[in-house]
């Protein structure tokens, strides 16, 4: 079978490849917001997989003030720019409410470090972090989004900080936001010739195949 | 192609065959081309890439964004099992360790295997003479070259002819070119005395010749998901569905099998299995019984189906079953090419198997362990998944900024996002799998007081890595740091030293488990002869990995499709001798 016959197995046809990758979603749910109410794919599955994602996907981990903490964490991660929207745009949290669950090891340090952010704040602001202004979540972040430069009684809040910023890029890239911002173009019918000629060029590998 | 629903019938089949993977996927493809009547069990579903498979879809299609929780390497890997299955336990003896991997599904592990296909080489399979260390098989490189070549025409490998005595060339596609991390690596590797040729992977990179049924590769690196127009190789897509389109083979899926029955002639009548959709016990008869379960499944069944004509389990008056197990060694090192940072996209899927792969090149004389490894690299602007860029604190505090000055470590914002861009397509990994020799000492027996859910006795492991294979590893980390220091990589991981046995990876891990029925011409050394046929039991064969006397530093299917063909084709021979 050549490759014209392979896509068509595919059930691609003439289809452009962008069609294609149309065609097999199931949902068409606009862009970022996927992971907000995901849905579970059974084809190919089995049954146990199936009924752990909709079981999870039935419970709530975090409460309205811890996600409210999430969603402010997320943003200052990852916010807006001229490329993309921000880490909440592109379902994060949704995406962070969900992996917990799906990962138990995330909860105690989620639930634990948001706490411990909240009684920073108490402390140095008087309310807790969501309640704060913005330029007070911009001063207690700082405090722990710089490992090395961290004074001793914000460790925990590093490791803390170090875990959700781990979060919110996974739930940020992997989101089609996010994979149109980082640029990762595959995942398409196509046929690889090598690294583009400009490209070896580039990097003086024009001598080499 | 359906007719696989379970029937109790009282039929006695030419041949039945425990197991759909590359073994007995092999030998279904064989015997039923060949007009025999062949039943299947496979103790999972049935499974064709076609439907099942998750190829083509995107991170956000998962709702852990592609994470292993149910799946060991990830939701949308081509593997129903892992590690550890619910209800089917192994345990470990004096406290030694051995990870086993099963994959339960049509195809078994075959539908998300890396596609790495080598052939072992002459050495490989007459290793004695090296060091003394290990045994010979009782057949050479030029007997099984033959059933080799024809593994390469039937099922498609690519690769290039390097006349490299050890890594013997095949019937090659052409590979696909190197990507651009791939040839910075090769550019390191070189200075660092380290040999780099195309890889060499059973992906259909151009059409099968004489194949209508197989698609072409259209280079989405997604062959660990299976392929759905079957253009690299799974046993299901290549061997068990094209046979069962013969009419001859049947396949019972979710069939767990327990024992092998025999006579009082000491021959194999059939087999005992039960089945996971009703829980009910079922035996099925036949002329010829061939496991292909896997190396440590077929010695477990084995070991169960002991009898009076054979009480130490069957095939087992030697007493080796279930010993000389081994798996290739291995360790890792990753890092990133800080030249490689801002850099432009496009796609470099190309094929899920590697593109460029490092064989052997060193003398043991000059080295303090024995044996070799081959390397095999990673890297470059993957499809995000979960862990995307994860523990970016560690990198971004490494390499200037875009106005030239160090960051401090870590952050957030805007100038973190743009990190995460600038470093995308920057990693490199490369990983070493090597020779681990067999020893009597390291194996897999019948646990005697622990069941798994279907009442069967379970596998017990016992199995230490030794001074040979640590060594090793520690080779292998000092090779990947040269290589990384000469391509201009910066590393990320964490440098293993003796207190982690130099990231040498615990047994099992590497998924290239072989040995424990093991051939050889002599019956009290061997449970099988060099046809893989029982010394004890005629009509009883072995075609997994479990027939190798030792393995090379070379992936195993390759191997195991050949022997399983060369072993059918004896079937067929010596049926028309009537003598099975």
């Amino acid at each position: 079978m050549n490759r014209r016959d392979s896509l068509k197995a595919l059930g691609v046809g003439s289809l452009s490849a962008t069609l294609l990758l149309n065609g097999c979603k199931t949902d068409k749910k606009k862009a970022g917001n996927d992971a907000a109410a995901p849905h579970v794919e059974e084809q190919g599955r089995q049954p146990f997989e199936i009924e752990r994602d909709k079981e999870l996907l039935s419970e709530k981990f975090f409460t309205d003030h811890e996600m409210a903490s999430i969603i402010a964490l997320s943003d200052i991660i990852i916010p807006k720019d001229e490329r993309s929207g921000s880490a909440s745009d592109a379902g994060v949290p949704a995406f962070i409410e969900f992996i917990v669950k799906d990962i138990p090891d995330h909860q105690t340090p989620m639930r634990g470090g948001l706490k411990w952010l909240d009684m920073q704040c108490l402390n140095r602001f008087g309310h807790s972090f969501p309640e704060c202004t913005h330029d007070q979540q911009i001063e207690m972040v700082t405090l722990i989004a710089y490992p090395k430069k961290a004074t001793p009684d914000m460790k925990q809040g590093v490791s803390f900080f170090n875990r959700m910023r781990d979060l919110t890029a996974t739930g940020f890239f992997t989101s089609k936001m996010g994979v149109e911002d980082i640029g990762y173009v595959g995942n398409k019918p196509n046929r690889w010739e090598g690294v583009p000629a400009d490209v070896l060029k580039q990097y003086g590998f024009d001598s080499v195949s | 192609m359906s007719d696989y629903q379970i029937k109790k019938n009282p039929t006695v089949y030419d041949a039945i065959i425990v197991g759909s993977g590359a073994g007995g996927g092999m030998a279904g493809y064989v015997l039923a081309n060949a007009g025999l009547k062949v039943l299947m069990l496979e103790a999972g579903p049935y499974w064709d890439p076609k439907t099942d498979s998750q190829q083509l879809k995107n991170p956000w299609e998962s709702p852990r964004r592609g994470g292993g929780t149910t799946r060991p390497f990830g939701d949308f890997d081509g593997s129903y099992g892992g590690w550890d299955l619910e209800g089917e336990p192994y345990t470990k003896k004096d406290k030694t360790e051995f990870d086993w991997y099963r994959s339960r599904m049509l195809g078994g592990r075959t539908n998300h295997w890396g596609r790495i296909s080598l052939r072992m080489g002459p050495l490989d399979f007459k290793s004695h003479q090296i060091d003394g260390l290990t045994e010979d098989w009782p057949i050479t490189y030029d007997e099984v070259k033959p059933y080799y070549d024809k593994v390469d025409r039937m099922i498609g490998v690519y690769g290039s002819v390097e006349n490299i005595e050890n890594e013997p060339d095949g019937i090659f596609l052409p590979p696909p070119k190197p990507r651009l991390h791939e040839l910075f690596i090769r550019k390191g590797a070189q200075k660092a005395g380290v040999t780099v040729i195309p890889g060499r992977g059973s992906v259909l990179t151009e059409a099968l010749p004489g194949n209508k049924d197989r698609g072409q590769c259209f280079f989405c690196g997604q062959c660990g998901r299976a392929c759905k127009v079957y253009a690299d190789f799974s046993a299901s897509s290549c061997l068990v569905i094209p046979a069962i389109k013969t009419g001859n083979l049947k396949v019972i899926p979710n069939a767990m099998v327990r024992t092998v029955i025999t006579g009082d002639d000491g021959l194999a009548k059939g087999v005992s299995y039960v089945s996971k959709e009703d829980g009910q016990e079922y035996q099925v008869n036949a002329k010829t019984v061939i496991l292909g379960a896997s190396a440590c499944e077929s010695a477990r069944i084995l070991l169960n189906s002991a009898s009076a004509q054979h009480p130490g389990g069957l095939a087992n008056s030697s007493g080796v079953v279930g010993k000389y197990l081994h798996d290739s060694t291995g360790a890792s090192l990753s890092g990133f090419i800080p030249e490689l940072m801002d850099r432009k996209r496009y796609n470099e899927d190309g094929v899920g198997s590697v593109h460029i792969y490092s064989p052997w090149w060193l003398d043991n004389k000059k080295l303090d362990f024995p044996r070799g490894y081959h390397i095999e690299y990673g890297g470059g602007m993957r499809m995000p998944g979960y862990g995307f860029m994860n523990g970016i604190e560690k990198r971004n505090g490494l390499v200037p900024g875009k106005d030239g000055k160090m960051k401090e470590p870590g952050g957030f914002g805007a100038s973190l996002k743009d990190d995460y861009r600038r470093f995308y397509g920057t990693t490199v990994g490369m990983a070493g799998r090597g020779t681990a020799i067999a020893r009597e000492d390291n194996y897999c027996e019948i646990d005697p007081s622990v069941v798994d859910k279907f009442g069967i006795p379970v596998l017990r492991f016992h199995y230490k890595w030794t001074d040979a294979e640590i060594k090793q590893a520690k080779h292998m980390q000092e090779t990947f740091q040269s290589i990384m220091h000469e391509m201009g990589a910066i590393l990320t991981s964490k440098l293993d030293g003796p207190e982690t046995n130099y990231g040498l990876e615990a047994p099992g891990r590497i998924i290239h488990e072989v040995g424990t029925v093991r051939m050889g011409d002599d019956p009290k050394k061997s449970a099988l002869n060099k046809w893989c046929q029982a010394h004890d039991c005629k009509n009883l064969f072995v075609v997994d990995a479990a027939p190798f006397v030792q393995q090379g530093d070379k992936n195993a299917t390759w191997t195991i499709l050949a022997l399983s063909m060369r072993t059918s084709e004896y079937i067929l021979r010596e049926r028309k001798k009537l003598n099975v």
